[in-house]
């Protein structure tokens, strides 16, 4: 992103963000799997994939931005 | 009762786990440090108010929209769509697309060539200091009356939701903003705004995904509403508007089209420097013009995680939610539609994840005010009126300061904001007070060099005079509703709509004719500023993947779809 700044892209921020999501919504929608909260809809366990699909999407982003690596 | 005590005291919607506390935690962590560690390279002014110019179009294109998806927008605009129905989609479609692609193909060549860092930096190089003075002035005020209503939007999610005390949210929250715009200027702001824009979405869009399985996809909705309210229409775009007594907003077409498309739109998406300033920071020409066509296809989508709430809200809450001026205890708003959905299907984690979705909306359109705030009052006011020929250092100071005295004013303002019934009336109120006036001063301009230093001063003047008097005049007697509406039936969206309408035409009428009758600029002061004295580079040799002016039709063609679809 930066040609006078050697700054971190923003997209590794991004990614960061999604994986400690993913990881603490995964988690918590095992955790609750057996139990699941009074919700509507709470039996299609959305925690679970939701987490999982942002635990991949941030894995992706900090991997191909991580700092250092030429984009 | 001391405040930590009535933080505690008050009633909640839904009580955060500990991992929702974790992940709002964590955010709050994260943008502190993203601040700190921009802050190194924030030293110049071109840096911290314009971020280097280093950014690429993508980065510039979500900046720019994520600057309009705040928490106010997510709220005002879901309470909106309950309200009023789909039509509120307008201010997503014709009410942002055309104005887009206009400001990327037509206007921002101009923006970006004259290397001025801000509308009203371009009025000054245009017309003269009195019409840059007095557009820096007004867009100072609103700017800080608009930060003021972000804040208290946030803190209304959290002592509804959390049950948090509205006085201590405002604190906290704007103090996060100010440290972290402060510490790396727009550099922070940008970054925040992508990053709050990812989560807007990953915090939002499980509310409609899972509202449209609960009530059987959008036929299955559509049936609820009409089974919920008979006789009422919230599911068509066009076809209530035929009379302003056929639809719930108390609007003709004309009103859309004119008020809406042609002139509140274009002034917003082309002349207010919050949105612009993001532009502005992209690399390259090419860039700064697909910027806004990249963050047209993002805002096409938006009414799928603002609008689909609010009607949903419709279709599957158990109460009527009500205006805020009518709602006693127990009662909820029509602003409260949103917090209510998220509570209805997320649990821990991912509320966590929707009310940090928020709050980052807070956070990111609180930013984009002061961050927009502080460099219009150095560049516009402080230096060209008060110290000229300063160090670039001392005016980097002057716009800390400024950032950390913004959100304070900005914290009164909020206070004031409580006073007001319901909060989008009021910001359309402020939009067509100052944006639409200056819409035709800067598009005349931009495209007539005759029009005259003293027409743009008079012209933009006697728009927002005319503005502000309509305005009063409708508070304070309703039969002024029927005059400048046209119909006593028009609602505060509606009048908004007709007073932006008229206060342009009153700018261009009046700038037209004192064009008239005082002297024009010459030739030479105009080039790179006026459309037939500048040369912008043409792109006959470029891909057609790659022009701007390609993915600027894909776009308009989209929303013609989505037009038809929904009419």
């Amino acid at each position: 992103m930066s040609e006078k700044h050697d700054i971190i892209p923003v997209w590794f921020f991004v990614g960061v963000l999604f994986v400690v999501y993913g990881l603490l919504i995964v988690v918590s929608g095992f955790t609750e799997w057996s139990h699941p909260p009074g919700t509507v809809e709470a039996e299609l366990h959305a925690p679970v994939w939701w987490g999982a699909l942002l635990l991949v999407l941030g894995t992706v982003y900090c991997i191909l931005f991580r700092p250092g690596k030429s984009t | 009762m001391t405040p930590a005590l009535a933080v505690l005291a008050t009633d909640r919607l839904v009580h955060l786990s500990g991992v929702d506390l974790a992940i709002l935690v964590f955010y709050f962590a994260l943008v502190l440090g993203i601040g700190f560690y921009l802050k190194r390279f924030a030293n110049t002014g071109e840096d911290f108010f314009l971020a280097g110019r280093e950014m690429t179009a993508w980065v510039a294109g979500l900046a720019f929209v994520s600057a309009n998806l705040g928490s106010l927008e997510l709220l005002g605009w879901a309470g909106n769509a309950y309200q009023y129905g789909i039509m509120a989609s307008h201010w997503y479609w014709i009410g942002a697309i055309p104005a887009m692609v206009f400001l990327g193909i037509v206007m921002m060549p101009f923006y970006y060539i004259s290397k001025t860092h801000s509308v009203p930096g371009y009025l000054q190089l245009r017309y003269g200091p009195e019409a840059s003075a007095l557009s820096a002035a007004t867009f100072a005020v609103m700017t800080i009356l608009m930060s003021g209503v972000n804040m208290y939007a946030m803190a209304v999610v959290m002592e509804v939701v959390l049950g948090w005390n509205l006085h201590f949210s405002l604190i906290t929250s704007s103090l996060t903003v100010g440290l972290y715009v402060a510490a790396g200027g727009l550099f922070s702001a940008i970054f925040n705004e992508v990053l709050q824009f990812f989560l807007i979405w990953f915090g939002a869009l499980l509310i409609p995904i899972l509202g449209l399985i609960e009530t059987g996809g959008w036929s299955g909705m559509v049936a609820r509403i009409h089974q919920n309210f008979p006789g009422q229409d919230f599911t068509h775009l066009w076809s209530p508007m035929h009379s302003f007594s056929a639809n719930p907003m108390g609007i003709h077409w004309t009103g859309i089209v004119f008020g809406l498309g042609a002139v509140q739109a274009m002034g917003y998406w082309t002349t207010d420097f919050l949105v612009v300033q993001r532009v502005l920071s992209a690399k390259d020409v090419r860039s700064a013009k697909m910027a806004p066509i990249i963050g047209s296809f993002f805002k096409m989508a938006v009414p799928l995680i603002v609008i689909v709430p609010g009607l949903l809200g419709r279709a599957v809450l158990p109460m009527h939610l009500v205006p805020a001026s009518q709602a006693v205890a127990g009662q909820y708003k029509f602003d409260d539609v949103l917090p209510l959905m998220l509570a209805r299907y997320c649990g821990p984690g991912l509320l966590g994840l929707g009310i940090t979705a928020l709050v980052a909306g807070f956070m990111a359109g609180m930013a984009g005010n002061v961050s927009a705030f502080a460099t219009v009052w150095t560049y516009d006011l402080y230096r060209p009126f008060l110290r000229k020929d300063a160090p670039d250092q001392h005016y980097v100071s002057m716009g800390r300061w400024c950032t950390i005295i913004g959100l304070f004013i900005s914290i009164g303002t909020a206070y004031l904001v409580m006073r007001f019934a319901s909060m989008m009336d009021y910001v359309q109120a402020l939009f067509g007070f100052f944006i639409a006036p200056l819409f035709g001063t800067v598009l005349l301009g931009m495209l007539w060099k005759r029009v005259t230093r003293a027409a743009g001063f008079w012209g933009l003047l006697a728009g927002v005079v005319s503005s502000v008097g309509m305005f009063t005049l409708m508070k304070l007697d309703q039969r002024w509703v029927s005059v400048f509406a046209l119909s006593p039936y028009a609602k505060g969206l509606a009048q908004a709509m007709y007073q932006a309408l008229w206060s342009c035409v009153t700018c261009v009428v009046v700038t037209l004719l004192v064009t008239l009758v005082t002297r024009p600029k010459p030739d030479e002061e105009l080039r790179g500023l006026v459309y037939s004295l500048t040369d912008v580079a043409q792109e006959q040799h470029t891909s057609l993947l790659h022009r701007p002016a390609f993915w600027g039709a894909v776009a308009l063609a989209i929303f013609a779809i989505l037009q038809i679809i929904f009419w």
